[in-house]
């Protein structure tokens, strides 16, 4: 127990030297400010209950994060091989690989990738360094935020009404390509814009006065300063673009297809393909009598590329963060 | 030296421009995305839809032989009911885990919390369509003695799910947002963490946390993959979340493909499109124009 | 008044960025080769002025400029080529600012932009204005080290490295030696002096001594308007013709 603190008495008494009595306070919470009251104890209760019960809800959303990845890896395990990845799937896709389906994924993002990344990035470049602040900048910045919005199966309808019906690309890569980037354009469009946000005013306003242009600029101190940024959204493009299913089940993804194993240059742009994602939602819903381990092995080898390329943007996000050149 | 200033004057508005169309590009493609899919359903809608029919009656016999309806109302219903499931779990959850990470948290593990966010945002809703038809399905079933475990239940668990990483981003973002005098006067006071939460924090962030949940919500409408799969297959409204249901996303992903091009069916499953458009576009629109509010401040 | 050529004319020159105005309505004349000090307290439109010069103003949203600046003779608005012109004036502002690329980089920036490739002509360039901006000693054995680790004092002096870098005909200087310390300020001073036979220099600053010291003429701005703009020997004297100048320049205000 702490002493009473020695206050000097200022009423009438002059310099008698004894201390006010303060243990017969009778207000409560006011008493000695250093020992616990009924009331403290109260607060504090309800504050340990607040911090469990939230602590609680963030472990809830943890948990099956975990418990789904071990399921699925547990259910998967009869199948997961090199051999699995690289060949055909035979009698009807109830036995054998996912090669035409993992080739054509990749034939999807990385066209996806062309088309979108050069669009995203100027788009961004432009919302960034040329746009002033007016009407036209608030709208295409809301159409960035309401092209992300649009549900996926939207953008399908727009794939098959623009590009397989109207540009006459049929069902195929290419406009299964064209609807993914379109579709993906706001994740690389974000990224971009942090990126270039993030370079100071001072090196472009010094570049200026030494007779550098607008692009000039961008181009030497800008966007060389943006890289790991732009990557960063190009990773997370990536990692959509191959999740998705919606955007391609019209436009060019088909149920079954087969191709030479191992080729890697199987596919032509106005041919149709498969897809990780379509091969998922196939063998779990269309194919009757399919050893369980097929649909989670697939489900498990997208899974396993979507995080995969996510840790890796992460980490490159970390590394970019210590390694700053100002 | 002369000629590489003509040089420059002559391409930077040459570059220049081609920025620029890139700039507006996403305008154009917004438009595009309305203007391609409401013209596939067009001509059905001027000509013999009934619009009042299509939009409130819950019967839909699109492939009947002798007598086709197209009334959406049970859709709708089947969206909302998941939707509304949806939101009632990652609501509460969503904001409860963006206080504790917000307020309790130590830094290391703020960053560990947000990256497992960031990986479960990155789930493709197939997957999450596949969690729901096998392990969401297999649990119901046993938990709730159900005949079938494709609901609304099924769905809005796993919907919950995919919407709990925007909730909680942006519950962050905008809990982050409250300036830490508010904070620090409360302490001040004598105010206990919760209380600060309860009377400062919550009430000052109320905005961003509504953006984030009309978001999460946006989100749910949209989705279509996971609740194709995970909700069954019954065109009816919903009485109870054990009943299977479609959503207006999953019906045209399951039917466009057998819906003979430009015959009715195939053109109201454009117009549903469309109308979905409509929906998510003004949820989202709002929701933007409320997280402006904050941003600006 | 000198005998030589008008190097810059500025003629009623108002700038306004809204409601206010940051100039207005002023008028001023520099000579080849001298040393034109500009002084004033904070807010009086110094910066706004040398940014019209070399029209980087047109960066800065919402700005509105009117009347007319001529280098040379020629209106600054309708020249071939407004980067050239940009490199025909080295600007120097009191914040430091090394750009994220090696200091050798940083130096040959501009004379790259303009063109400039054999490996040794750069190379004496780089070593020319480091020496002259004070910093090659300090820095000659590094070149390859990025601009923006060095400190202030450097990073300013690199700066002024960068300004010479595209061999200017005017330098203008905005408040040069805040983040310098007062031997540098000194060597640097010394090299404006040198320079005055060859380039014009406009020289804005806080520092009334400054002016006094390098100063052939000095210019005394106030919220926009010129008050004075006269020889050192008038502003500096105890008779300038107008009371404001003798109570600033005395430290009666800013």
């Amino acid at each position: 127990m702490v002493s009473q603190p020695k206050i000097l008495k200022t009423s009438n008494s002059a310099g008698s030297g004894e201390a006010p009595d303060f243990s017969q306070n009778t207000v409560p919470g006011h008493g000695n400010p250093f020992t616990e009251i009924p009331i403290d104890r109260r607060k504090k209760r309800t504050e340990f209950l607040a911090k469990s019960l939230f602590f609680l809800m963030t472990l809830l959303i943890v948990f099956p994060l975990m418990t789904i990845i071990a399921y699925l890896l547990y259910k998967a395990f009869p199948v997961l091989s090199l051999e699995f990845l690289f060949t055909n799937p035979t009698n009807g896709m109830r036995a054998g690989g996912i090669w035409p389906a993992f080739l054509g994924t990749i034939y999807l993002v990385l066209i996806s990738l062309l088309v979108s990344a050069p669009i995203g990035v100027l788009a961004a470049v432009y919302l960034n360094e040329y746009a002033h602040d007016n009407w036209l900048t608030r709208m295409v910045n809301l159409a960035v935020v309401n092209l992300a919005g649009v549900p996926s199966i939207v953008h399908a309808l727009f794939g098959v009404g623009a590009f397989v019906l109207f540009a006459n690309m049929g069902r195929s890569v290419l406009a299964a390509s064209l609807t993914l980037a379109i579709m993906t354009l706001p994740v690389i469009i974000a990224a971009t814009k942090e990126a270039l946000g993030a370079v100071p005013m001072a090196f472009r306003e010094a570049c200026w006065n030494l007779g550098a242009s607008r692009w000039q600029t961008i181009r030497r101190i800008v966007l060389p300063n943006s890289i790991g940024g732009i990557l960063t959204g190009i990773i997370l493009q990536v990692s959509r673009a191959a999740g998705e299913t919606a955007p391609i089940m019209f436009t060019g993804a088909v149920f079954y297809k087969v191709i030479s194993e191992g080729d890697f240059f199987a596919y032509g742009l106005f041919d149709q393909c498969m897809a990780l994602s379509m091969h998922l939602f196939t063998i779990s819903t269309q194919v009757p009598g399919v050893p369980e381990a097929i649909p989670y092995g697939t489900a498990v080898v997208l899974l396993g590329t979507v995080l995969l390329v996510n840790i890796l943007a992460i980490v490159m996000r970390i590394t970019l963060r210590s390694r700053k050149k100002w | 030296m002369i000629n590489r200033h003509r040089l420059e004057t002559l391409t930077e508005p040459i570059i220049e421009g081609v920025i620029r169309l890139c700039g507006i590009s996403s305008i154009i493609f917004v438009f595009g995305i309305f203007f391609f899919v409401f013209q596939e359903g067009a001509g059905f809608l001027f000509s013999e839809l009934d619009v009042v029919e299509f939009l409130t009656s819950p019967e839909w016999y699109p492939t009947s032989v002798s007598h086709k309806r197209y009334g959406v109302l049970a859709l709708i219903a089947g969206t909302a009911g998941v939707t509304v499931l949806a939101m009632m779990i990652a609501v509460p959850f969503g904001l409860g885990s963006a206080i504790f990470v917000s307020e309790f948290c130590t830094p290391k593990i703020k960053e560990a919390f947000k990256i497992i966010i960031e990986l479960l945002a990155a789930i493709p809703s197939v997957v999450w369509g596949f969690i729901g038809l096998t392990m969401m399905n297999e649990l119901i079933i046993e938990v709730f003695d159900a005949p079938i475990g494709l609901t609304v239940l099924n769905g809005g668990i796993i919907l919950a799910l995919m919407s709990v990483p925007i909730i909680v981003s942006i519950g962050e973002d905008s809990l982050k947002a409250v300036p830490d005098d508010y904070r620090e006067a409360a302490e001040a006071l004598g105010a206990t963490r919760w209380q600060i939460i309860y009377r400062v924090l919550l009430p000052a962030a109320k905005n961003g946390l509504l953006a984030a949940v009309l978001l999460g919500i946006a989100r749910a409408i949209g989705e279509t993959m996971a609740v194709l799969m995970a909700t069954g297959h019954a065109v009816k409204i919903p009485t109870s979340p054990l009943d299977s249901v479609r959503t207006l996303t999953a019906t045209i992903a399951a039917e466009l493909g057998e819906a003979p091009v430009n015959s009715d069916h195939y053109q109201v499953l454009f117009l549903i499109g469309a109308l979905l458009f409509t929906i998510t576009f003004f949820v989202n629109l709002i929701a933007d124009l409320i997280v402006k509010g904050i941003r600006q401040k | 008044m000198r005998e030589n050529r008008k190097k810059i004319e500025i003629s009623d020159l108002t700038v306004t960025f809204g409601q206010t105005a940051a100039l207005k309505g002023i008028s001023i004349d520099v000579f080849e080769n001298e040393i034109l000090s500009i002084i004033g307290p904070a807010q009086s439109g110094k910066t706004t002025l040398l940014k019209v010069i070399n029209r980087t103003i047109e960066f800065v949203p919402g700005a509105k400029v009117a009347g007319t600046v001529t280098v040379d003779g020629e209106n600054v608005m309708d020249v071939k080529s407004v980067y050239q012109l940009r490199r025909k004036i080295g600007m120097v502002f009191p914040l430091p600012v090394g750009l994220p690329l090696s200091i050798y980089d940083n130096v040959a920036f501009a004379p790259r932009l303009a063109g400039m490739r054999s490996r040794d002509e750069l190379d004496a360039l780089v070593e020319s204005c480091l020496r002259q901006a004070a910093l090659w000693d300090e820095v000659k054995d590094r070149l390859d080290s990025l601009g923006t680790m060095l400190s202030g004092g450097q990073q300013q002096r690199l700066t002024i490295a960068r300004a010479l870098s595209h061999q200017p005909e005017i330098l203008c200087l905005d408040e040069f030696s805040i983040a310098i310390d007062p031997v540098t300020t000194m060597r640097i001073e010394d090299v404006l002096k040198e320079l005055r036979s060859k380039i014009t220099i406009i020289l804005v600053t806080n520092l009334v001594q400054q002016a006094r010291r390098l100063g052939d003429r000095t210019a005394f701005l106030f919220n926009g308007d010129l008050i004075e703009i006269d020889t050192n020997a008038v502003i500096f004297s105890d008779t300038p013709k107008n009371k404001m100048t003798y109570d600033y320049v005395i430290g009666n205000f800013g």
